[in-house]
C-alpha cells in the first residue's frame, strides 16, 4: 500500500520520462537528498564521513562510469582504474600549473583529459568486438600506471610518484574538514548521476543498449556505431575519470600511480556485477556493498576469540565471498542488487495483500 | 526495365571464401510494388537483402536506389536513404522495451545533439514528445499497444517479429525489407501479418521486397516475384507468369499441386 | 649482432613459458567457448599445492599425482557448480564469472597453504650452456622441450582418442555433438582437468623460475596477448604467439627501453596484440567467422 499508484495517471509524455513516475518515489528522492545535504554533516562523525560515505560515493560515481561503458553500450572494460588515475593526475597537473584555475573547472578538464584517453583506447572497439576489448582496455590498464611512474613530470617530480591534494576550495569556502570533503563528494556525484541517469534514458542510453544486444540490427536502422561506441568510452571516461580525481583528492588525499592498479579494475567491474548492469540505482547498491562488506566482516572476526582468524586469512576469506558472490549473482541474478530492489518494491506496492 | 524503378541491382554478384553464393543477379523493384523473393533454401535470398542494404558487400556489380548509384551499400547510408529492414532470426534488442524498440527506429528523425538531451535543453523535450507520438502511432497500427513497457526478449514469437516490423516502420522507410515475416506462424497469424504488410503498401506507398516460403500466401500478396536457385535467377515477373515459366517450375516448385 | 640473437632466442625461449600457459587456455576456449581467466589462479593452486607437498616430506612423484587429483576434483567441480548453470550464456557473462572463479581459488589456494614465496627446485641447472657461440639458459632449453612433448600427446589426445574426437565435435557445434551423443559435461570435464594438468606442468616451471607465489596467477595476463596474437582456437598459435610475444618484448626492452623508459614489457605485448587485431582480428591461426543474419 505504501507504493499505491491508484490515482496518478500519466496525462503527458512528460510525465512517462519522469525518473519516479510516481510522487513517492519523487518525495523519497527529495527526502534523501535534503537528509543527504543537511541532515548527515550535522549527525556523521569523521570515521563514517572518511571511511564509508566518501568512498561509497566515488565509488558509486566510479561505478556509473563503467556501467555507461559495460552494463549499457555493452563494451567489456578491464581498464577503469587507469581513467581515474588518468583524471587524478590531469586534476593534480591542472591545478599545480595554471594556478588560479577553480578547483572544480580542474576537476572538469580532469575528467576531460580521461575522456580523450579513453576515447583513444577505445577506438579499437570499432573492429574488435565483444571481450576481445579486454585488450584495448588492458592496454590502457597497463600503459597508463607505466607511462605516470616513468615519467616524473606526472607527479611534479616527486620521488614515489605520489601526488598531494590541492587546497580544497570552491567558490572561496573551504572544504578540507571531513563534512566538508564529503559535502564537496557528494555534491559533485549527485551532479553526475543525475546528468548519467538522464543520459542513460536518453536517445543515445537507447543506442547503447541497441549497440549491446545486436550491433548489425543497430547500424541497420541507422546507429552510427563508431560515434556511439567512442561517446561511450568518452562519457564512461569522463565520470570516471572525475571519480579518480575524487578519490585521490577527498577521500584519500594523497596518491600514487599504484593506488589505480588492475586490482581497481576489478573493484569496480565487482560493483557493477554485483549492483546490476545496465542499473543506475544499482551503482550505489554495488558500491555500499563492496565498502560495508569488509568491515562487515573484520567486524565478525572481532567476535571470535583473538587470534582465531588473523588478518591475512581474513582477506584470503574476503576474496573466496567475493569470487563465490560474483559467480552467485551471475547465476541467480544476472541483473544484481537493483533487480532484488525493484523486486522488493513490487512486494511494496501491494503489501499487505500478495496479488 | 520499368522507368519508375526504385531499386535496380545490376550483375550483383557475392562470394564468401571463395564460394560463390549470389551469381550475376539483376532485376529491378518500382516505386510502390510488393516484390517477392522466393526459392530453396541457400538460393541467396537472405544474402542479396544483405547486399541491397548494405550488411555483405558484393564483389561485383551496381546498385541503384532512388536515382543514386553505388557498386556498394552501406548500412547507414541505406537506412539514411531509406530503406529499413527486418530478419530472418528476429534481431530485435532483447534488454530493451518495446516502445524503446520502437523509438531506436526514429533515431535518424532526430535534430537534437546528445549534451542537448542529457541536459534537457533546447529542442530536446519538444522532439522527445514528437518522437513519442510517432512510435505510438506505429505501434498502434500494428496493436501492439498493450506490450508498450514489456521487455522484448520475453515476448512470445508472433508478437516479436510484429515489433520488429514496427521498428523497421518507424524509421518511415521508402523501401521495406522483410526476410521471412512469416516464418514459423500459424495460418491466422500469417493472414494478420498479410493484413499489415499490405496496408503499410496500400497507406503508406512503401515499396516492399520480401522472403516468403508460402508460395499462396506470395502469389496473393506480391506484384511481383524473383525466383532464385543457386544464387542465380531463374524467374522474374508478375506471379501468374512466373508460376508458369516452365524454369522456375523445375527449379523451385517441382510438380504442381 | 651476437648480442641481437642472444637477446632474440632469450626472448624465444621466454615465450615458450609464455605459450605453456597460453596453451591451457585455448583446450578451455576450443571446448566451452570461455575466457578462462582463472587460468593463472590454476597454475598458481597447482605450484602451490605441489610445493607445500614436497616441503611436508612428500615424494616428488607422490605429490605430482596428488596434486594432479586435486586439480582433476577441481575441474569437476567447476563444471559442477560454475559452467553448467551458465550454459548458454554470452561470453562476456562466462568470462567475468571466471574471473569471479579466479578469486576463489587464489583466496582458498593462500588460505590453504599460505602467502610466503616458496623456493621450487626442479633439480635442472640454470647454468648457461654454450651452443653455437651463443649462451643459452639450460633451464629454458628444457621448458621448450617438455612444451614440445606436451603439445605432441595433446594433438595424439585430441586426434587419435575418442575423447579428443568428441573435443573436437563440441568445439564444432556444441548442439549438433550433443545431437548425436557426445555428452557435453564430460568433454567440458575432461577439458577443465587437461588444463588443470597444463597449469600444473606450467606451475611448476614458472614456479621454478620465479619461486611459488602470488604473482604466479599474473601470468595470466601475460597469456592474453600471447592468445590474440595466435587466436583463440589454435594450439599451434598458442605456441607461436608465445614465441612472438617473447621475442618481440625482450627486443623492444633492449632497443627501445633506453628510448623511452625500461620497464615496457608490461604493456608493450598488448600493444602488439592490439595492432594484430587490428590486422587480423581473428589471430594468425584463427578463423574469421563470417556473420549471419
Amino acid at each position: 500500500m505504501l507504493y499505491r499508484e491508484a490515482g496518478q495517471f500519466s496525462v503527458r509524455y512528460a510525465d512517462d520520462r519522469r525518473f519516479f513516475r510516481l510522487r513517492q518515489g519523487r518525495l523519497g528522492l527529495a527526502a534523501l537528498l535534503t537528509f543527504a545535504f543537511l541532515g548527515v554533516p550535522l549527525l556523521g562523525n569523521d570515521y563514517w564521513f572518511s571511511a564509508i560515505l566518501i568512498p561509497f560515493l566515488v565509488l558509486s560515481l566510479a561505478g556509473l562510469g563503467l556501467n555507461l561503458l559495460t552494463g549499457y553500450a555493452g563494451q567489456l572494460s578491464l581498464g577503469s582504474a587507469a581513467f581515474m588515475a588518468v583524471g587524478a593526475f590531469a586534476t593534480y597537473n591542472f591545478e599545480l600549473r595554471l594556478p588560479g584555475l577553480p578547483l572544480l573547472a580542474s576537476i572538469v578538464l580532469g575528467g576531460l583529459s580521461a575522456a580523450l584517453v579513453a576515447v583513444l583506447f577505445g577506438l579499437p572497439s570499432l573492429r574488435i568486438k565483444g571481450f576481445y576489448l579486454i585488450v584495448s582496455t588492458l592496454a590502457a590498464q597497463f600503459f597508463v600506471q607505466w607511462a605516470l611512474t616513468r615519467f616524473g613530470w606526472f607527479s611534479n617530480y616527486n620521488s614515489s610518484g605520489v601526488i598531494t591534494a590541492p587546497p580544497l576550495q570552491v567558490a572561496g569556502l573551504d572544504f578540507s574538514s571531513p563534512a566538508g570533503r564529503y559535502l564537496l563528494t557528494l555534491g559533485v556525484v549527485s551532479a553526475l548521476f543525475w546528468l548519467g541517469a538522464n543520459l542513460a534514458r536518453s536517445e543515445l542510453g537507447r543506442n547503447w543498449m541497441a549497440v549491446r544486444d545486436m550491433d548489425t540490427a543497430a547500424a541497420v536502422i541507422g546507429i552510427p556505431l563508431l560515434k556511439t561506441k567512442l561517446l561511450a568510452f568518452a562519457i564512461s571516461g569522463f565520470f570516471l575519470g572525475v571519480a579518480g580525481a575524487l578519490w585521490a583528492f577527498t577521500y584519500l588525499g594523497t596518491v600514487e600511480p599504484h593506488g589505480f592498479d588492475l586490482s581497481r579494475s576489478f573493484q569496480i567491474l565487482f560493483i557493477i556485477i554485483i549492483g546490476g548492469l545496465g542499473s543506475i540505482l544499482g551503482n550505489f547498491l554495488g558500491a555500499a556493498f563492496i565498502v560495508l562488506f569488509p568491515l562487515l566482516l573484520s567486524n565478525l572476526a572481532t567476535l571470535l576469540p583473538a587470534g582465531f582468524i588473523d588478518a591475512g586469512q581474513l582477506e584470503n576469506l574476503q576474496k573466496m565471498v567475493f569470487g563465490v558472490l560474483i559467480i552467485l549473482f551471475l547465476i541467480k541474478e544476472p541483473e544484481g542488487l537493483a533487480r532484488l530492489w525493484q523486486r522488493f518494491r513490487e512486494r511494496a506496492r501491494l503489501w499487505p495483500l500478495r496479488y | 526495365m520499368s522507368a519508375a524503378a526504385l531499386l535496380e541491382l545490376q550483375d550483383i554478384s557475392l562470394s564468401f571464401k571463395g564460394v560463390r553464393a549470389i551469381s550475376d543477379i539483376s532485376f529491378a523493384v518500382a516505386e510502390g510494388e510488393i516484390c517477392a523473393l522466393i526459392g530453396p533454401n541457400g538460393a541467396g535470398k537472405s544474402s542479396l537483402l544483405n547486399v541491397i542494404n548494405g550488411v555483405y558487400q558484393p564483389q561485383q556489380g551496381l546498385i541503384r536506389f532512388a536515382g543514386r548509384e553505388c557498386r556498394a551499400m552501406r548500412p547507414h547510408d541505406a537506412a539514411l536513404g531509406g530503406i529499413a529492414r527486418t530478419f530472418q532470426n528476429i534481431a530485435l534488442f532483447k534488454g530493451m522495451s518495446v516502445l524503446d524498440n520502437v523509438l531506436t527506429g526514429r533515431n535518424l528523425k532526430r535534430r537534437a545533439g546528445w549534451l542537448e538531451q542529457a541536459l534537457r535543453l533546447g529542442r530536446a523535450p519538444g522532439e522527445d514528445d514528437r518522437q513519442r507520438e510517432a512510435a505510438e502511432q506505429v505501434l498502434a497500427f500494428l496493436r501492439i499497444q498493450p506490450w508498450r513497457d514489456a521487455i522484448v526478449g520475453r515476448l512470445p514469437y508472433g508478437l516479436q517479429k510484429r515489433v520488429e516490423l514496427a521498428r523497421a516502420l518507424a524509421a518511415e522507410p521508402r523501401l521495406l525489407l522483410l526476410d521471412e515475416p512469416m516464418a514459423g506462424m500459424n495460418a491466422e497469424e500469417k493472414a494478420q501479418m498479410s493484413r499489415f504488410i499490405l496496408d503499410i503498401n496500400r497507406e503508406f506507398g512503401t515499396t516492399v521486397v520480401l522472403i516468403e516460403h508460402d508460395i499462396g500466401v506470395v502469389m496473393s500478396l506480391s506484384d511481383h516475384v524473383v525466383v532464385l536457385d543457386y544464387g542465380r535467377k531463374v524467374g522474374d515477373g508478375p506471379p501468374d507468369e512466373v508460376r508458369r515459366n516452365p524454369e522456375v517450375i523445375a527449379a523451385y516448385l517441382g510438380t504442381r499441386h | 649482432m651476437e648480442f641481437f640473437f642472444e637477446v632474440l632466442i632469450g626472448g624465444l625461449l621466454a615465450g615458450v613459458m609464455y605459450s605453456l600457459v597460453a596453451i591451457g587456455f585455448v583446450l578451455i576456449y576450443k571446448a566451452s567457448g570461455v575466457f578462462n581467466f582463472a587460468q593463472g589462479a590454476m597454475v598458481l593452486f597447482a605450484a602451490l599445492t605441489f610445493v607445500s607437498l614436497l616441503e611436508r616430506g612428500v615424494p616428488f612423484w607422490a605429490a605430482f599425482a596428488v596434486t594432479l587429483a586435486l586439480m582433476v576434483a577441481l575441474a569437476l567441480l567447476i563444471e559442477r557448480a560454475v559452467l553448467r548453470p551458465l550454459v548458454n550464456r554470452s561470453p562476456i557473462t562466462l568470462f567475468m564469472a571466471t574471473l569471479g572463479l579466479s578469486y576463489v581459488i587464489e583466496g582458498a589456494a593462500q588460505a590453504l597453504w599460505g602467502a610466503q614465496v616458496h623456493g621450487l627446485e626442479l633439480g635442472i641447472s640454470d647454468e648457461p650452456l654454450e651452443l653455437g657461440g651463443l649462451l643459452l639458459s639450460q633451464f629454458d632449453l628444457f621448458a621448450a622441450a617438455t612444451a614440445a612433448v606436451l603439445v605432441i600427446a595433446l594433438s595424439l589426445l585430441f586426434n587419435r582418442t575418442r575423447i579428443g574426437l568428441a573435443l573436437r565435435a563440441v568445439a564444432d557445434d556444441p548442439l549438433a555433438a550433443q545431437a548425436v551423443g557426445v555428452r557435453l559435461q564430460r568433454v567440458w570435464a575432461v577439458v577443465w582437468a587437461v588444463a588443470g594438468f597444463v597449469g600444473l606442468v606450467a606451475g611448476l616451471l614458472w614456479g621454478a623460475r620465479l619461486g611459488v607465489q602470488f604473482s604466479l596467477s599474473l601470468v595470466v595476463l601475460k597469456a592474453l596477448p600471447v592468445l590474440i596474437i595466435g587466436g583463440f582456437t589454435s594450439v599451434s598459435g598458442a605456441i607461436v604467439g608465445g614465441l612472438l610475444v617473447g621475442a618481440s618484448e625482450k627486443l623492444a626492452e633492449v632497443y627501445l627501453g633506453p628510448w623511452i623508459g625500461g620497464g615496457l614489457e608490461n604493456w608493450f605485448p598488448y600493444v602488439l596484440a592490439l595492432l594484430f587485431l587490428l590486422v587480423r582480428p581473428a589471430g594468425l591461426f584463427g578463423e574469421r567467422a563470417i556473420e549471419r543474419v
